[in-house]
């Protein structure tokens, strides 16, 4: 009964969150579109209108698949680790590595890049988990200093060992086709990554929420002295996590270089693993609820840009859509007094029937 | 006619006297008060509870009863569900402890509620800081925490880090803190948990100067001795329900204990000799030096044999809880050796000790007992998780894991509707039968048992003594460091007395020693020679 409540609550917060979201969007738009109603619809319907709309949205979900569950994972222990962002993105360029200089057969190919974007990915995870553990530098400063190092240094791998120079602009080589992830159908451009990304939702929530290993992180992030006291290894499950997320985050960096581009075009830093912090606070860093997250959070992007295209409102509407549904979300009061009320009514009545 | 108006009369004059006692003599009701927490836990069922002006009342009953919560509802942490609260006469409503604290209600709760990284001086003034201008001055919160804790003879360094102090101090902190507040009705939920006899006894004296000039005080405690020694009323509950109110000269011990519990309860444990075989843990000249240079263990030497009960007796602080890390492997940098089983521990990992089936109940609850935010599954199965036991391929095994978990909850009987719920929706006393639970479910070899009973109702306390009996008949070297000198001598078989970090005395027989015995050596009066502390250590 009680429990039925409970998740009756948690479903009706979250759709409560994104209505307010949409209406102070609204709002907003009201300001600034000429035909507001016009904006709101490609914004909320516009995702939907046509089978590549939908395709772009479990595109874009995809990469957002490998770093939220590399995320939930590392803050399961407690550690603000940022270099989901560096990892991924010099999972990418290890990819473009291997896809450029390796001839190996279909099949093999994107595996090897896969591992090598995982293997580098693990390295700048554990970074940080290292300056933390030997010598209690914070994790949240180390690891977003660490970014800028991933940063130039996946950019000078690019400019001078695998530039392409026949672009006219900072590229490598195409990667060759052996390398390539299939498209999973042909209307879409929704590739192979799917499904990898579904198979590490699945290892991730498994690993996080019923081995031992996830027992042991997740009590060391509540309370590292419990687990110390326990007898559980704290430093090396810190390392192991922060390993495992930033591999994770790595090989979604792999991905998606082998799934959406023939040749590494990235500038600047993609901005994917921050948006792996964003989901995995959605999910609540439990893997389990990722895949809707990403799913969430792409769709809104979508959205906006299918809004921007379209009417005269600018793409950055989406941060605000982003920020206040956050914020509901993740706020435990809010409607909290309603569920009290409904729990109190449920439980009075059992009160009743058990003197009766 | 006349009889309609005579009793219309009647009625406002019975309004007006009950009115008038309120006034009066109730400083404080709370009536009908009922409170369901937000998972459906029915905490209070309809209490009624009434205090006089100027009298210390104690609240008590079994663990997870609904005192705390009784009390938090009265100092505006929760708000009750229906009924109502009058202060002074008046009813009000108590939003919350703000509102509290201005009335004049003030509570120091069972779990601190200090901020660790900050000072003794910072937390004392914390919501009412001393400065001019907005600007907080260091040195007058300094200044007010020591009148205070001169005031209270209750002594503290203002300048320590609260998350350096004994768990003894920081009780203290909290009780200074809410004196500071000025208020008139002081509510103390089981002050005396954590502090010593001698602690107590000053507490006391200083509680019934505060009665005398006109403070109330609520005060909630497992043990009985105090409730006789120090309160003029009680009131009983039991499941959320007042089973009774009464004053305290009427009633023994044992029938208070039998008000509480529904049956009767013996404070004295039935054991046969202890038949001690070979040697499971010696300690070795062993020192510790803290992190201020002070000597906190200073040269102990002992050891604990198979099937005895080794007590510790000591006021706390006098390095205790050092000793008891420095075994569990919690405190590193120790100087001279620990041996289990004549090997050295000093290199082998938290884990490898307890694989050798040492288990440690850790005086800290909150910091090394429990993990507060998880289930009170996940709080038991810290230690064996990892077993293959526990395991099935690559994943725990939910199920055993499950059985193995209701099991202990029952046999423990830990008061909860599940074991999935956080282990914070539980009452202090269960948290800590949720520990023992862990601790004496791993067929220990060697028990270090560090306050086992603390917070724990006298039923409940009777149950984990009785076990550490049965361990110790089973085989089990037990060491018991204890607050409560009738514990340490009702269920050790051999005493040692710490006093500033070193032993002072080896009693051989605990059966012969009086408290008062205890008490001369613990506060370092008399000492005993070095032969006769060489007989603590059997090799
Ligand atoms: N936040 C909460 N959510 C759900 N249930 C709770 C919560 N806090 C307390 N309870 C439950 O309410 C009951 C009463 O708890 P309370 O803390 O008032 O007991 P208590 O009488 O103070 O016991 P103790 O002597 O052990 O401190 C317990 O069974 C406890 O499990
Ligand atoms: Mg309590």
């Amino acid at each position: 009964m009680i429990n039925k409540i409970e998740n009756q609550f948690k479903f009706i917060r979250i759709a409560i969150s994104i209505s307010i979201a949409l209406l102070l969007a609204f709002l907003i738009i009201s300001f600034v579109s000429k035909d507001p109603l016009f904006a709101m619809y490609n914004l909320i319907i516009g995702p939907f209108e046509n089978i590549r709309r939908v395709g772009n949205i479990v595109e874009l979900m995809i990469p957002l698949l490998f770093t939220g569950v590399g995320v939930s994972i590392m803050y399961s222990a407690g550690q603000i680790n940022m270099a989901s962002e560096g990892a991924f993105f010099l999972g990418g360029v290890a990819a473009a590595y291997v896809s450029v200089t390796f001839l190996l057969p279909y099949g093999i190919h994107p595996v090897v890049a896969m591992i090598a974007g995982g293997l580098i990915g693990g390295l700048i995870g554990l970074i940080p988990a290292i300056l933390f553990v030997k010598f209690k530098a914070l994790p949240v400063v180390s690891s977003l200093m660490l970014n800028y190092i991933s940063y130039f240094l996946g950019m000078y791998v690019i400019h001078y060992i695998i530039f392409d120079p026949e672009t006219g602009y900072l590229s490598s080589f195409l990667y060759k086709e052996t390398a390539i992830l299939p498209k999973l159908f042909s209307v879409t451009r929704i590739h192979w990554g799917l499904v990898i990304g579904l198979i590490v939702v699945v290892l991730g929530y498994l690993f996080l929420k019923k081995s031992k290993w996830g027992y042991a992180i997740r009590m060391i992030g509540m309370n590292p002295n419990f687990a110390q006291y326990s007898g559980i290894n704290v430093g090396f499950y810190i390392l192991l996590c922060q390993l495992i997320g930033g591999a994770i985050a790595g090989i979604g960096g792999a991905v998606e270089q082998l799934g959406m581009y023939s040749r590494f075009q990235y500038q600047k830093l993609s901005g994917h693993g921050f948006d792996g912090v964003l989901v995995a606070i959605l999910a609540n860093y439990n893997p389990k609820f990722v895949p809707l997250a990403a799913f969430f959070i792409a769709y809104v992007r979508v959205g906006a840009d299918v809004m921007a295209r379209n009417s005269d409102v600018p793409i950055e509407i989406v941060s605000i859509i982003q920020a206040v549904i956050i914020v509901f979300v993740a706020s435990e009061r809010f409607l909290a007094g309603w569920k009290h009320r409904k729990i109190v009514k449920a439980s009075q009545e059992r009160f009743a029937s058990e003197e009766a | 006619m006349a009889s309609v108006s005579h009793l219309f009369h009647l009625e406002i004059g019975v309004r007006i006297m009950s009115e008038n006692i309120k006034v009066e003599e109730y400083i404080l009701s709370m009536e009908n008060i009922t409170k369901i927490y937000s998972n459906g836990f029915i905490a209070n069922k309809s209490v009624n509870f009434k205090v006089r002006k100027g009298e210390i009342h104690a609240l008590i009953g079994e663990n997870g009863a609904g005192k705390s919560t009784l009390m938090k509802v009265l100092f505006g942490q929760e708000q009750p569900d229906s009924g109502e609260i009058f202060y002074k006469g008046k009813k009000t409503n108590i939003t919350n402890p703000l509102v509290a604290l201005h009335m004049g209600i003030g509570m120091v709760h069972q779990h601190f509620m200090l901020v660790p990284s900050l000072t003794v001086a910072e937390n004392m003034v914390l919501g009412v800081e001393p400065g001019k201008y907005g600007m907080f001055s260091y040195k007058e919160a300094v200044k007010l925490t020591n009148d205070i804790s001169k005031k209270y003879n209750l002594p503290i360094d203002a300048e320590a880090k609260i998350m350096d102090l004994p768990v003894g101090f920081k009780q203290r902190v909290e009780i200074l803190k809410i004196l500071l507040r000025g208020v008139d009705v002081l509510i103390l939920d089981e002050p005396t948990a954590v502090l010593t006899p001698q602690e107590t006894d000053e507490l006391f004296k200083q509680l019934k100067v505060l009665k005398e000039k006109g403070y109330t005080i609520i005060f909630i405690s497992h043990k009985l001795h105090e409730i006789k020694k120090l309160c003029d009323n009680l009131t009983v509950l039991r499941n959320g329900r007042v089973t009774g109110t009464a004053k305290v000269s009427d009633l023994t011990e044992q029938e208070i204990s039998k008000m509480m519990v529904g049956r009767d309860v013996f404070l004295t444990i039935k054991k046969d000799v202890a038949q001690p075989k070979e040697t499971v843990l010696s300690v070795k000249n062993l020192s510790w030096v803290d992190k201020h240079g002070k000597r906190v263990v200073n040269n102990l030497s002992f050891s604990v044999r198979a099937g005895e009960i080794l007590g510790i007796a000591g006021v706390e602080g006098n390095g205790q809880r050092e000793l008891t890390n420095l075994i569990a492997r919690l405190e590193e940098n120790q100087i001279g050796e620990i041996l289990l089983y004549g090997k050295s521990i000093a290199k082998q990992s938290i884990r490898e000790i307890r694989e050798q089936k040492i288990s440690h109940i850790s005086e800290d609850r909150m910091t090394f007992g429990t993990v507060y935010e998880a289930t009170i599954e996940e709080n038991i199965i810290s230690d064996r998780f990892y077993k293959k036991e526990f395991n099935k391929n690559y994943l725990m095994d939910a199920k055993k894991i499950k059985n193995h978990v209701n099991e202990l909850i029952k046999e423990y009987n830990v008061r909860t509707d599940s074991k999935d719920l956080p282990i914070r929706t539980l009452s202090g006393g269960n948290m800590q039968k949720v520990v023992v639970a862990r601790e004496f479910s791993s067929d220990p070899k060697l028990v270090i048992a560090n306050q086992p009973t603390r917070g724990i109702d006298v039923g409940a306390s009777e149950f984990i003594r009785k076990k550490l009996v049965t361990l110790r008949d089973q085989g089990a070297a037990v060491l018991l460091v204890s607050a409560d000198l009738n514990e340490v001598i009702e269920v050790s078989d051999s005493i040692v007395v710490m006093c500033d970090g070193s032993i002072v005395a080896y009693l051989k027989d605990a059966k012969r020693v009086t408290e008062e015995q205890l008490g001369e050596y613990m506060l370092g009066i008399k000492k005993q020679s070095d032969e006769e502390l060489r007989e603590v250590v059997h090799d």
